[in-house]
């Protein structure tokens, strides 16, 4: 299919990406991808499963180079600067763009030291700034309220959406520049989903994010710019209002029709 | 109607089989438990009953004595065991954790890696006697001694294999995702290693390293061509070296009464000393986390 789709978009794009083919060992993963994904804004990528929306998302920090048997071919301009390509050693790409995922991952050490943990590794902070620090980020993702007085307990021994949040968290305090999030609550209850989601909405006063979704409500609700995908292709992708309101391909009307019954 | 009742009768009689095969399923589980713990109890009641009895301040001051002695104690032995044993956990668990982040982390599809896997599997069932026989090939011979530092390396041969094999697979556990977290931040790999997998993996890890040590701390076959036996106090690891389970191979053998009541206190010491390093472990690592 060919994928070049309309896109209305008119803010600065923060990440580019160009002809992306990607194959996981002789499978044809995503199919010639093209599209821009605007900065301090908040895009969403939905579609049935195996649709190649999270594997999108995991070659725009290369974590699929963990995988010797996975390739991803094209471009991906961070700011004009081809991160596919580029010679720089991957940890300080990663460090500018920023990943939560599906299940909760709390590392096995402290709530403290779960966020100072990103931090240590590009950052010498005296203790002082370290403590504000982790204070910041546990602020922004909402849990410094429910987290203050047990900073020394192990990261483990909080709720499932706690635990997410402390995730976000940890993210943030390595301060990227993006945030790529893979299905993050859907392993969560509806309350948590709730906090997330306004998280979200606060995150992009500073930081462009990219979500995967099953949930086509969250698309909806969170958004500003909507990605449909299927088998591999970009099918459609504008402005979210637009998309669900008038899509303009068959294929997303269906899909979208389909779940909103 | 008629039909739900054939259905219900149908449902009550399986529901009784099943209560039958479950019944008669728990009664042998529990008889097989029975008859295990039966003899385990009876093993630890005979070595509590006969080896307290050997047991006096003596068997940890004096050395081992003449047949027929007064007096006489297990010092030089206990001793031998604790410097060999430590020794040899000390030397096998770093190259046993270290392998077995090897073939967890680095190598786990590799040629080299299933070949190591696979060499490491002949060597965690070979017989400990094979390990003893192959230092004396290589070592007793060509210095032509016996050595604590013999014993020391035969020991930690049966170290190494336990903990690498227990450290992959502890490893193995480790949830992909939770490594893909810790790349994500930017982590470098080796960090990714020390400060996210392995310290998620640590009391499976450490449990391998007791079990080693606990297995080398009955070990006699590896000691008997290896450190030998040693009648006097001895801290030069060059020289051959006294150490329990050889000292309670002899003495037991033996038709001397104070042997064979020092040889019950060897068991006795052995038993408690591997059950109170397990305590003192869980305790510690309980109180980490």
């Amino acid at each position: 299919m060919d994928a070049k789709v309309d896109m209305p978009i008119t803010e600065r794009a923060k990440l580019s990406v160009k002809n992306l083919n990607f194959y996981y060992g002789n499978f044809h993963a995503l199919k010639n991808i093209n599209l821009d994904i605007p900065e301090k804004k908040v895009t969403a990528f939905i579609g049935p499963s195996g649709c190649g929306k999270s594997t999108l998302l995991r070659t725009l920090n290369r974590m699929f180079e963990l995988y010797p048997e996975q390739r991803a071919e094209g471009q991906i301009l961070l700011d004009g600067d081809d991160i596919l390509a580029s010679k720089d050693d991957v940890s300080l790409v990663r460090a500018k763009i920023g990943m939560v995922f599906q299940k909760p991952t709390p590392f096995p050490m402290s709530i403290y030291d779960n966020i100072a943990f990103g931090v240590r590794l590009f950052e010498t902070l005296p203790r002082v700034e370290m403590d504000e620090r982790v204070e910041w980020a546990l602020k922004k993702a909402a849990l410094w309220g429910e987290v203050k007085d047990k900073l020394n307990q192990s990261g483990s021994g909080l709720s499932g959406g706690q635990q997410q949040r402390l995730c976000i968290a940890r993210g943030i305090a390595i301060k990227p520049e993006i945030l790529l999030l893979d299905e993050p609550c859907s392993a969560l209850d509806p309350i948590s989903t709730g906090k997330i989601e306004e998280l979200i909405h606060e995150l992009k006063a500073d930081y462009t994010v990219a979500i995967v979704t099953h949930n086509m409500q969250q698309a909806a609700r969170c958004s500003d710019y909507t990605a449909y995908m299927y088998l591999g292709d970009l099918i459609e992708f504008g402005p979210t209002a637009e998309l669900f309101m008038k899509p303009k391909r068959k294929d997303t009307e269906d899909y979208i029709t389909g779940r909103f019954g | 109607m008629s039909t739900a009742t054939a259905l219900d009768t149908k449902r009550l009689a399986m529901h009784a089989k099943r209560k039958r095969v479950n019944a008669v399923a728990l009664t042998l589980s529990l008889a097989a438990m029975a008859f295990g713990l039966f003899w385990l109890l009876w093993i630890l009641f005979e070595t509590v009953r006969l080896g307290v009895g050997g047991l006096a301040l003596a068997t940890f001051t004096e050395m081992t004595p003449p047949p027929m002695a007064e007096t006489g104690g297990l010092a030089n032995a206990i001793f031998g065991t604790v410097m060999m044993v430590g020794l040899a956990t000390l030397l096998g668990t770093p190259i046993g954790v270290l392998a077995g982040v090897y073939l967890a982390e680095y190598g786990q599809k590799t040629w080299l890696g299933s070949t190591v896997r696979f060499i490491n599997d002949i060597l965690l069932s070979a017989p400990s006697i094979v390990v003893g026989l192959f230092i004396y090939a290589v070592v007793v011979a060509k210095m032509k001694s016996f050595s604590g530092y013999a014993g020391i390396l035969a020991l930690a041969l049966i170290v190494i294999p336990v903990v690498i094999r227990t450290t992959e697979n502890m490893l193995s556990l480790i949830p992909n995702a939770l490594r893909e977290a810790a790349y994500a931040l930017g982590t470098p790999k080796w960090k990714v290693i020390m400060s996210v997998t392995l310290k998620s993996a640590r009391a499976g890890v450490l449990t391998g390293i007791l079990l080693a040590l606990a297995r080398i701390s009955g070990e006699t076959a590896p000691l008997l061509f290896t450190a030998l036996s040693n009648q006097f106090w001895t801290s030069d690891l060059g020289a051959p070296m006294a150490s329990l389970p050889v000292t309670i191979f002899k003495f037991a053998m033996s038709p001397y009464e104070n042997w064979q009541k020092l040889a019950w206190a060897g068991v006795f010491i052995i038993t408690i000393g591997v059950l109170l390093l397990n305590i003192l472990a869980r305790v510690l690592f309980k109180n980490k986390h």
